[in-house]
């Protein structure tokens, strides 16, 4: 099972008021892959993310899925086949995790249709890849960070749309629940085919689970593909001002970056970071 | 982690059944609730200077010539039964909306001036251009509606804020409470009886032709908002979450406010601002819910109940009478008092 949705990009430039976020940037997803965009601070992940599903409309340019406009979609639909978690959405008070993982329904339901089989199913379905079903007549507002996240992204799951975007799922989260739900996403990925397009904050974890890298410098791309070519020492600098040596990755040979800092590093590799910077700044 | 595959019918048979044990708990609230509307809309039919035991009522109703009856029953309190079930419906569901659509229970129409809007227009119209009857209905509908608008004018930058708008409508609400006292304090003794009625809320000298309107408003806009049910539902989420899952976030919206306006419009016109109805109804009705579904059927009762209790005591309980806003806002004011210094406790995170 393998989806052919193309989700793309084209000349898009985004602006909240006068700020201009995002600049004439072309981006098309690999379908079928997992994307991960990385980025330093304020350089535009969220706000392409949001823009890619349609919650902020392009100053110029525009979002094609399967070569629709995304804005000129109809909500439902489009909601069928795109989901979104954003960075921070909000439990109802008291709210249990199966009614919450049952609004992802909203979607596949009209205004008065009642709740079919194929809805309990997708809920339970969710549940269980989200290892949420024990929890799920507890009320959201008492769980953990990790358990809140997995039931976050079971309610994604329950939409069952082919293309799957998420803004930082693993923020908050302890390194063990981070890759779980990474682990999680792989699955998706692989199984049922799911395109997925996060934003994360972890370059190391990016270029673990991505196959495809996007590395946004303000608001442009400054390289995108595979990691191993994306992630490179010149890639970090350019885009986050860090120095970083990146080595291969012992468990699974993705590129891994090593931060350099002003302060641990040994003395030959601070030695020649010097001498790096001294030659790039002549006095 | 990894099972991506179809769900065994069990696990499906337990979100079936979490799904129908919520529904049947919040279906059992509205039933109760139902029952206990009907029983104090019964009550304020058989009560008052004269008691008609209920087969009197019923003839009444039924159309029949009842002796004395006809006329206290018919003429008095059907109309004020009436008016006060209508109203309390139209102020619960409206109030809810608004709470459940900014995620705020401060967010209610009494609140955030817009029944300051429609009293405010109705003491101007009272005292300064000598208006009655329909005029004065018509004028405070149209504030109302005019307030609102400039609220959601003034809030709007990128979509409307909650906050934004509760903070902006609070304000404006301010400003139109002070209209009143100004023109009040100008006012004549007989137009001062008759504006007052704008400010607490009465049901006192209802007839059929106030009670019309707000019926029929009702009968039109209840429907429009409980088409949106599962709209609001899911605003709940975030207004990103939302529109992630197909909603149509500002058109939602704004179905969702004019409709909840017009509810509290149309009310205010023919009773006055029944002080913090719309306010309580919702928090109440979540209390009694739980979280498990929409609150707007049962707002709606807890609306009609208030205002039907609060009338009786009102005429009876007390050795003066009181107009039944008084009665509601003795409830009501603590209650606000309550949630602001809960939000400062939580940082303002309701």
């Amino acid at each position: 099972m393998t989806t052919t949705h193309t989700l793309v990009a084209e000349e898009l430039t985004l602006a909240y008021g006068e700020r201009t976020v995002i600049e004439g940037l072309d981006l098309a997803v690999p379908a079928g892959r997992i994307t991960a965009i990385v980025g330093a601070n304020a350089s535009g992940k969220s706000t392409l993310l949001r823009s890619m599903s349609r919650l902020l409309a392009p100053r110029a340019g525009r979002v094609l899925l399967d070569g629709r406009a995304v804005h000129r979609m109809p909500a439902k639909e489009l909601a069928r086949t795109l989901g979104l978690l954003p960075q921070s959405p909000i439990a109802p008070e008291g709210i249990t995790v199966s009614d919450l993982v049952g609004r992802g329904r909203h979607p596949h339901q009209g205004v008065f249709s009642r709740w079919s089989r194929e809805d309990d199913a997708a809920v339970a379905a969710a549940l269980e890849a989200t290892s949420t079903t024990e929890l799920a007549e507890r009320a959201v507002d008492e769980l953990s960070g990790g358990q809140r996240q997995r039931v976050w992204i079971a309610m994604a799951l329950a939409q069952q749309t082919d293309l799957l975007l998420l803004d930082e799922p693993t923020t908050f989260l302890d390194v063990s629940h981070q890759i779980e739900v990474l682990d999680l996403l792989t699955d998706l990925n692989r199984v049922r085919g799911t395109t997925i397009v996060m934003v994360l904050h972890d370059l190391n974890l990016a270029a673990r689970y991505a196959d495809h890298l996007v590395a946004l410098e303000s608001g442009r791309i400054h390289a995108a593909g595979e990691p191993g070519t994306v992630l490179t020492e010149d890639c970090v600098r350019a885009v986050f001002g860090l120095e970083s040596r990146v080595i291969a990755d012992p468990i699974s040979g993705k590129p891994l970056m090593l931060p350099i800092g002003r302060h641990h590093a040994t003395a030959p590799v601070a030695a020649e970071v010097r001498g790096a910077s001294e030659a790039l700044s002549p006095r | 982690m990894t099972a991506l595959a179809a769900p065994p019918d069990a696990a499906v048979d337990s979100v079936l059944h979490q799904r129908t044990r919520r529904a049947s708990r919040r279906r059992l609230v509205i039933v109760v609730l139902a029952v206990l509307v009907v029983v104090a809309f019964a009550v304020t039919l058989m009560v008052g200077r004269t008691f008609y035991p209920p087969g009197d009522v019923l003839r009444v109703i039924t159309g029949e010539k009842v002796p004395g009856a006809s006329f206290t029953v018919g003429r008095l309190r059907l109309p004020r039964g009436v008016l006060a079930v209508v109203a309390g419906l139209s102020f619960g569901l409206a109030g809810v909306t608004f709470q459940t659509m900014l995620r705020n229970p401060l967010a209610s129409p009494d609140v955030i001036g817009i029944s300051s809007g429609a009293s405010a227009a109705a003491v101007v119209g009272i005292v300064l251009f000598s208006l009655d009857g329909t005029a004065v209905s018509s004028l405070a509908v149209a504030a109302a509606l005019g307030v609102a608008l400039l609220i959601y004018v003034l809030a709007f930058k990128d979509g409307v804020a909650g906050t934004r708008l509760i903070l902006i409508g609070i304000g404006v609400g301010a400003m139109l409470n002070s209209v009143i006292q100004y023109v009040l304090s100008r006012a004549g003794q007989w137009d001062y009886q008759e504006a007052l009625r704008w400010l607490t809320g009465s049901l006192n000298g209802t007839s059929w032709t106030t009670v019309l309107p707000a019926l029929l408003a009702l009968l039109v806009l209840a429907p429009v908002l409980l088409g949106q049910t599962r709209n609001l539902a899911t605003l709940q989420l975030g207004d990103d979450t939302a529109a992630a899952l197909g909603v149509r976030v500002e058109r939602t919206r704004v179905i969702a406010i004019i409709a909840a306006v017009g509810l509290v419009a149309f009310a205010t016109a023919a009773c006055g601002p029944i002080a913090f109805v719309s306010f309580l109804a919702g928090p109440i009705a979540a209390r009694i819910v739980g979280p498990n579904g929409s609150l707007l059927v049962p707002a709606a009762l807890v609306g009609a109940l208030l205002v039907l209790v609060a009338d009786l005591v009102g005429q009876f309980a007390l050795d003066t009478r009181f107009p039944v806003g008084v009665v509601t806002g003795v409830l009501g004011a603590p209650y606000l008092i309550y949630l602001i210094i809960r939000t400062n406790r939580a940082g303002g995170s309701l």
